[in-house]
């Protein structure tokens, strides 16, 4: 890992200040970024961290029933704090890596991060989230530009990130057995007004909301509205992993899986 | 250069490092706790996993400087105060939870964060709580059967297959 200088604001004003700096770089947990560095993938000449800034921390109720949760928020507090108020999210949260990964890794640093086979983007993307910044919010469904790409401008910091509750819901993924990432996985959010569907490890464009299976679900919420619907293959990643056609066949399989556990 | 300033094992201690210094380098090096392994260096193994401020951590995938002001525990700081092995270690002794040993101080560190969390795990918990800890020794079942014995339960119906 090439050196830098390390900075650790304890407000978001400094933070923001420090990242105005066209070489600085935001720091979450850490738990991409820096095996990124010690890789010299990335070389930033001033990294930023956000883990001491205390408006970014914690996960509460807004006075209108939404969940809200810090950018710098770990894993592994997401889980526990979340298990009464929004189970399916705190599931989620609680199968992210290892332990140890879960323990430091940040929601923030990860919907920033924006990996194609990310958990977190799956459930921002299915409820509806809307991803507060230090400047503006953005609605999930305009956060997510493909992948490893947000409509997150230079130096903008994610502080919190608001989720609408729905009354029912369900993660399911098929981990790829050495990175714990997900091969494919669909996050299902059913609220009063319809059901929302959202796939992460699966397209080249990160993750998406499935329109049909919504329409399907929304009409019969069954595992067997999904039967019959298939998505296009040619939008799918292929890896030594699994090849285009097995992961559009996985998007059916855990999208059917998710119904039945959040029935 | 900057510096750090942190508690390791009970006692104050502090270095000049580079920012670039990662806690598994600075416990290794300048503190000479040598315990702490590094396995892989690429956050998988989990031979480098510590406790700060009382949580498990990959010491190779933290800054150094990001433990400023911590309070870090590393397997050097898990002996009772007398010197003698601590629940966990004497039953990783007892029920030959170790081979090469290499994983042995990130496993210990592990199973102390788990029994912490969850004092009486089922043995589906304790391996899916190692999901981040590699033996490649592949000593698993012993491992699970110590932490198991850690947490008071009975092993002896848990075959080795």
């Amino acid at each position: 890992m090439y050196d830098f200088e390390f900075l650790r604001p304890t407000t978001l004003d400094d933070a923001v200040a420090a990242l105005k700096d066209e070489d600085a770089q935001a720091l979450g947990g850490g738990q991409t970024l820096l095996p990124t560095m010690k890789a010299r993938l990335a070389a930033p000449e001033t990294l930023v961290s956000l883990t001491a800034i205390p408006e970014m921390q914690g996960v509460c109720m807004t006075d209108d029933g939404q969940l809200e949760i810090g950018g710098a928020t770990t894993h592994g507090e997401i889980a526990k704090a979340a298990q009464e108020s929004y189970p399916g999210l705190a599931s989620l949260a609680g199968r992210i890596g290892d332990p140890a990964v879960r323990a430091r890794g940040t929601i923030g640093g990860s919907l920033a991060n924006n990996d194609p086979s990310a958990c977190w983007p799956a459930v921002a993307l299915a409820s509806g989230a809307t991803i507060v910044t230090n400047a503006r919010e953005i609605a999930a469904d305009d956060f997510f530009q493909g992948m490893f790409d947000t409509a997150l401008d230079e130096g903008e910091i994610i502080v919190s990130v608001r989720f609408p509750v729905p009354e029912a819901s369900a993660y399911e993924k098929l981990p790829q057995p050495a990175s714990r990432f997900p091969l494919v996985a669909a996050f299902v959010a059913k609220f009063s007004d319809g059901v929302r569907v959202a796939i992460t490890g699966a397209s080249g464009d990160g993750v998406f909301r499935w329109s049909a299976a919504e329409e399907a679900l929304s009409a019969d919420f069954d595992p067997d509205a999904v039967d019959g619907l298939s998505l296009d293959a040619d939008d799918m990643i292929a890896d030594i992993h699994g090849s285009q056609s097995y992961r559009a066949h996985l998007c059916g399989v855990m999208t059917k899986r998710a119904v039945k556990a959040a029935s | 250069m900057p510096s750090v300033s942190m508690t390791l094992n009970g006692r104050p201690v502090s270095a000049e490092i580079e920012g670039r210094t990662l806690l598994a380098e600075l416990l290794r090096g300048p503190l000479k706790m040598t315990g702490t392994h590094i396995g892989c260096d690429t956050s998988q193994c989990g031979a480098c996993l510590v406790h700060v401020d009382g949580k498990l951590v990959k010491s190779c995938t933290m800054l150094a400087l990001e433990a400023e002001g911590a309070d870090v525990t590393t397997i050097e700081g898990m002996a009772n105060a007398d010197g003698s092995l601590s629940p966990i270690q004497a039953a990783f002794r007892e029920h030959h939870g170790l081979q090469c040993g290499y994983c042995t101080p990130g496993m210990i560190m592990s199973a102390a964060a788990l029994l912490k969390e969850n004092p009486k795990p089922t043995e589906h918990e304790v391996r899916d709580w190692l999901e981040g800890n590699i033996c490649r020794c592949t000593g698993y079942h012993n491992i699970v059967k110590a932490i198991l014995a850690a947490s008071g339960q009975d092993v002896t119906t848990i075959a080795a297959e």
